[in-house]
């Protein structure tokens, strides 16, 4: 137990701490002038933005392909299963590098995006999408275990009452999953807000445009800007605090009938 | 509405759960399946709700063919036995439920859902639950719930898995009388399984005694308790002593037992098996008895003997144990009095399921 403890202390707590530290330092007028610097700004709300279109994504299709794992038998199956954690286990890098080499204007299927008017590869899309493509697991496996556990009678009960299928959906699957679904979705979403690996190969990095906040931090400490990058990394530190705030409160919310006596 | 069951049929892989069940259920009935774990009943009854699906036979309600009808469209209370009372809803919506997931042109407004439930709530005498969450109920509160979740949408058939099976003796014994007066309130249709002989007895106008896929009798409660018309449905209902017999112009003879309480059975001469409840068997000390006393432990209020007969036959009897017969103790020989029994044809071992005609007392005859 203490050394757990300490083990979290040194490993997450400490270079937060420095973090903060790091920005109290620089006190708040220069933060306010770093945030708010026209190509930071753009960066935070390129990342904000694909975060944002990716996780809604992820939250449609992870909640989705939970389902199809769950309820449906299919030849392939178990392997559909074992391909959902590829994304983690692949490095970002080659995420990212197979992601533009597919969406590139010769890839795959770039090939019949861009002759449709739909570039990906040096856009937002290819942003959100590399996004998407490293964080999705969160949703799916979060979600897929308690769907599996949750007890069929509850349905049963709901259909002898006359509820069709999406009101059994609606009323009381999605209230159950509702929760471990939040924790997929918050964790997708952070896990968005971060990625660098995978979106780099992908975005084209073009100042003012495609280039993400994690990048510009990188680029920023490479300027030996320690300010500047601490700055940045001290508002996507905030950005994913605030989220997990938020995030607990739902859950809080959706588990409300749980807490008290049992 | 009446309820007809045909020939209903119902395989898992290879094995049979349901062979071939026949039964008609009158309106406002309460009837109850009773049967050992395993018989089939919860499969019945979730055939009869739409959430399984016979491999042959019919089901029609009101001359309606329900098979032809989904779950979500024929309106069964089910009852589950766990009660899958939504967790994430209060006592108040769970009763609603069935009410707002009605089609858009049969809903009642809000106002009168909520009066419905309140006047449920009363009915069921819960009403200071209503705001609870199901975690913050006990397991008594809980079925009364499930029920008024049930009730609430004023069921064609009212299905009861083990209602009570989960509950301790003295909620039991309550909810129980408490059952009987909703369904006499409401005259709602009501099947409900159980595995308790008391509660399908005390509770049931009809009882429905199913084993192994198959309905072993139908009756009154008093007339099944009296006249058990097949070997399984005789020991499934506590008549556990078996003696080997011989019948001759329908008097039963065997050693050391003294048949003369039992009335004369119209059956063919020949072995025959007499099925009798502990409690129907009275020890009579003799020296020259054929049944000597093994065994006798009191429980407080009874005095409970292991009798030991001739050809390995093993008895049990019981008597109260204030009545204070002299001489019953171990080693005792005894000749054995019935006063009420059971007579199938055939020796032991796999005695043939034939029903046959049941062995009045004499007493009963007068
Ligand atoms: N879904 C199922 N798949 C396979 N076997 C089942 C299934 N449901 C019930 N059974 C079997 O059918 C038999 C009867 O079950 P059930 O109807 O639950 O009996 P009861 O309610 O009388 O205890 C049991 O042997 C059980 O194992
Ligand atoms: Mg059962």
């Amino acid at each position: 137990m203490g050394v757990t403890l300490s083990y979290l202390g040194v490993i997450v707590l400490l270079p937060v701490i420095a973090l903060v530290l790091k920005g109290a330092e620089i006190g708040p007028a220069r933060f306010w002038a770093i945030t708010t610097a026209p190509r930071t700004l753009a960066a935070l709300q390129l990342t904000l933005l694909a975060a944002t279109m990716a996780t809604i994504f992820n939250a449609l299709y992870g909640l989705l392909m939970a389902w199809v794992l769950v309820r449906y038998e299919f030849p392939g199956k178990r392997i559909l299963d074992a391909l959902v954690d590829i994304p983690f286990a692949l490095p970002t890098a080659v995420a990212g590098l197979a992601l533009s080499a597919l969406f590139a204007a010769n890839g795959w299927y770039g090939a019949i995006l861009e002759p449709m008017g739909l570039p990906v590869v040096f856009t937002i899309w290819g942003v959100a999408i590399a996004m998407s493509f490293t964080s999705i697991p969160f949703v799916i496996r979060a979600v897929q275990p308690v769907l599996e556990d949750l007890d069929p009678q509850y349905e049963q009960a709901a259909r002898t009452l006359g509820a069709g299928r999406f009101t059994i959906f609606a009323r009381v699957i999605f209230p159950a999953i509702l929760p471990a679904f939040l924790v997929g979705v918050t964790l997708s979403f952070a896990r968005s807000l971060g990625e660098f690996g995978a979106v780099v190969f992908i975005a084209g990095n073009l100042p003012m445009k495609t280039e993400i906040a994690s990048l510009l931090a990188v680029i920023r400490l490479e300027e030996y800007d320690y300010n500047g990058a601490a700055v940045i990394a001290l508002v996507l530190l905030l950005i994913a605090l605030l989220l997990l705030v938020v995030s607990n409160l739902l859950q809080a919310r959706a588990l409300r009938y749980k807490g008290k006596t049992a | 509405m009446t309820m007809t069951i045909r020939n209903l049929t119902r395989r898992f892989g290879q094995t049979e759960v349901l062979r071939g069940i026949d039964l008609t259920v009158e309106k406002g009935e309460l009837v109850a399946l009773l049967g050992p774990s395993g018989s089939g009943k919860t499969t019945l009854l979730r055939i009869i709700s739409g959430l399984d699906w016979p491999d042959a036979g019919q089901l029609t309600v009101a001359g309606g063919d329900w098979l032809a009808k989904k779950a979500e469209e024929r309106r069964t209370g089910f009852v589950f036995q766990h009660y899958a009372l939504f967790p994430h809803m209060k006592v108040r919506d769970n009763i609603a439920f069935g009410l707002t997931v009605l089609p858009r042109d049969r809903r009642p407004p809000p106002v009168q859902i909520r009066a419905r439930v309140a006047e449920l709530l009363q009915f069921l005498q819960i009403p200071h639950l209503a705001d609870r969450y199901p975690s913050e109920l006990s397991g008594g509160q809980r079925q009364r719930v499930a029920l008024g979740r049930a009730l609430a949408i004023d069921p064609e058939v009212l299905l009861l898995d083990e209602p009570f099976g989960a509950l301790d003796a003295q909620v039991r014994r309550d909810l129980r009388r408490w059952l009987r007066e909703v369904h006499d309130a409401t005259g709602t249709t009501t099947i409900f399984v159980t595995h308790d002989q008391e509660e399908a007895f005390e509770l049931a106008d009809r009882v429905v005694v199913m084993g192994a896929g198959q309905i072993e009798q139908i009756g009154r409660p008093d007339e099944i308790y009296d006249h058990p018309a097949s070997p399984f449905t005789a020991r499934f209902l506590g008549l556990t002593v078996e003696i080997p017999v011989n019948l001759r112009a329908g008097r039963i003879e065997a050693p050391g037992l003294d048949g003369s309480a039992l009335s004369r059975r119209a059956m063919a001469d020949g072995p025959a098996t007499l099925f009798l409840r502990p409690s129907d068997i009275t020890p009579v000390p003799d020296p020259e008895g054929a049944f000597r006393i093994t065994e006798a432990v009191s429980t407080g209020a009874l005095l409970r003997l292991r009798l030991e007969g001739p050809a390995d036959c093993i008895a049990e009897a019981e008597l109260p144990r204030r009545a204070g017969v002299p001489g019953l103790i171990p080693g005792q020989r005894v000749r054995l009095r019935p006063e009420a029994g059971q007579i199938f044809p055939g020796g032991p071992g796999p005695v043939q399921a034939a029903a046959v005609p049941s062995l009045k007392t004499k007493e009963s005859l007068q």
